[in-house]
């Protein structure tokens, strides 16, 4: 694939670039279609018209400066925006092809399916086992050697199980920040989403940690969806399939992310890119 | 010259200090002082008479003789009936005002009366209990008359410490929750209450030395017979009355400070019991 470098690009396999060029070929199933999207906190409209489609088992990167509205849009995708009073949404957010905004739609159900990892890495101040189980035994699950099991696979695929196996029911602060922020991440795949949020996961952690939870991205989107909030570029550049660019609550430009860091369509993208503003 | 100056400066300095921090201690000291020194006196003249008989026997003579076994029995139920009333409506209020209403004048103005409430001189209350739940529901003097009105006195303790515990509890640990797909009842239940138990067990502890310690109120609701009670709508007597009973009528020297003994210790037990559950708590 011939791509012309405008700027420096993270190495990215082989196996990657030919399976994202595979994928864009075959037709691609659509996890969230969003059109003309606009919010309002009171006076102020933090989103303008905007229109998205976010792919499945990809990792979608939102890059744009503080304050230009993405991680209220990536808030809209599981309604947790609907915490905040004064707020008003129009357009349209399907999800799987339904309207999540409708009154008939299944908060819960919604909730369950999309996941979402916080800035600040939030266990409950319970035992590592308790904060794991919490969310499949709210949806119903009893069976004791199902919640072992649970815990186990979310432990693992998040790199933690080794590190935490003999240790399951200390208390969950006891662990460093970026332990904490996987074990949010493993009880967030404890109710088997389809999707996970991740509103600038590691932007409160040093670069050990870091690293190791981009490691995870990878992984994980072979087996969910990825949408990735973060201000840092070269974050998105190393872990995204797709960016796309916000700015001032508009977004300006998505696209594969090799093109958005090769070879931007819109000037502004390629300004922000190159570090003249933000 | 200006060597001599700024020596004679520093003297005086740390001379101001000393003597400032020697009032200070003192008025520590002082504070302290008079702790131990009504604790001391009580336990000191009535720890000896506490005995096996005391605590298990019926009071004979009208308290001259015997023991105290009747009176400490009604005093557990009636703080008993306060606490199991109080708790559920105080918790329950508490979560209403921090967690489901929004901060606009209604919720201003509950909030204000229920700082009112909780000023309102205990005598008041009796008054109260006496005209309503004793006269007009007709319950008669009776524990159940004593825990009612009992209750409307600690609810606000209970209610504020439980919303002060409620507030603490940082926003994220509920917005961690409900992206999981739990309910805000599930969330509050689950989540949020728990980390609330060293501050609601300490609006219980308040709640409880109040209710030990009410004497005017208990009189004019609870009455004040010696029998043993049998049911929730009998007459019966609580510590905090018997000892001024005994101490007005000048009845007998020795049962009254061993009663005072009693209830001091009891208020130890609790707060003692209170900071140990309250620290094993605070850890998970």
């Amino acid at each position: 694939m011939e791509q012309t470098v405008k700027l420096a690009m993270p190495e990215r396999s082989q196996e990657q670039a030919a399976r994202k060029a595979a994928a864009e070929k075959a037709g691609m199933e659509k996890k969230f279609d969003i059109k003309k999207l606009n919010l309002f906190y009171g006076a102020f409209q933090a989103l303008i018209d905007v229109d998205m489609e976010i792919y499945a088992n990809r990792v979608t990167a939102l890059i744009g400066p503080s304050g230009c509205g993405k991680s209220t849009f990536l808030r809209t995708l599981n309604r947790m925006n609907d915490l905040i009073e004064g707020i008003r949404i129009e357009g349209s957010i399907q999800f799987d092809g339904q309207e999540i905004y409708d009154r008939s739609y299944d908060l819960i159900t919604l909730r369950k399916k999309v996941g979402m990892v916080f800035q600040k890495p939030n266990p409950f101040p319970k035992s590592i086992y308790e904060n794991i189980v919490y969310g499949p035994r709210i949806h119903g699950e009893k069976d004791k050697t199902k919640l072992d099991a649970i815990v186990e696979r979310t432990l693992k695929e998040v790199a933690l199980w080794d590190e935490v196996k003999d240790r399951l029911d200390r208390s969950a602060t006891g662990l460093s920040g970026g332990q904490q922020q996987r074990l949010c991440i493993a009880r967030c795949l404890a109710v088997e989403p389809e999707v996970v949020l991740m509103d600038e996961p590691t932007s409160a952690l040093d670069p050990v940690a870091t690293s190791k939870i981009e490691g995870l991205l990878e992984q994980l989107s072979e087996k969910y969806t990825i949408v990735i909030v973060t201000h840092n570029m070269q974050q998105a550049g190393r872990v995204s399939d797709y960016t796309s660019f916000f700015l001032s609550g508009k977004v300006i430009e998505t696209d594969l992310t090799e093109k958005i860091f090769s070879n931007p369509s819109n000037k502004k993208t390629e300004d922000y890119i190159t570090g003249r503003f933000g | 010259m200006s060597g001599v100056n700024t020596d004679r400066l520093k003297r005086k300095k740390s001379a101001a200090n000393g003597v400032f921090y020697g009032v200070i201690g003192l008025l520590a000291a002082l504070t302290l002082a008079c702790l131990i020194i009504i604790i001391g006196f009580i336990l000191v003249k009535g720890l000896g008479n506490i005995n096996w008989e005391f605590l298990s026997q019926e009071p004979r003579r009208m308290g001259r003789e015997g023991g105290i076994f009747s009176v400490i029995v009604g005093t557990i139920w009636v703080t008993l009936v306060s606490i199991v009333i109080a708790t559920p409506i105080g918790i329950a209020s508490a979560i209403y005002f921090t967690e489901y209403s929004k901060e606009g004048r209604l919720v201003k103005v509950i909030r204000f009366f229920t700082e009112v409430l909780a000023g309102i001189p205990s005598i008041i209350f009796g008054l109260f209990g006496f005209a309503f739940f004793v006269v007009f529901l007709g319950m008669g003097w009776s524990v159940i008359s004593g825990g009612l009105t009992l209750s409307m006195m600690i609810l606000p303790t209970l209610t504020r410490a439980t919303e002060e515990s409620l507030k603490t509890v940082p926003m994220s640990y509920r917005e961690g929750s409900l992206s999981l797909g739990a309910t805000k009842w599930q969330t509050i239940v689950k989540v949020v209450l728990p980390c609330c138990r060293p501050g609601i067990l300490t609006g219980l502890i308040l709640g409880i030395g109040r209710a030990i310690g009410e004497t005017a109120a208990i009189m004019l609701t609870v009455g004040g017979s010696l029998r043993l009670p049998s049911s929730l709508f009998d007459s019966t007597r609580t510590m905090a009355v018997h000892l001024y009973m005994l101490a007005s009528e000048g009845l007998s020297e020795e049962k009254t400070y061993a009663t005072a003994a009693l209830l001091i210790i009891i208020v130890l037990i609790i707060n003692t019991a209170a900071n140990l559950i309250g620290k094993k708590l605070g850890t998970l």
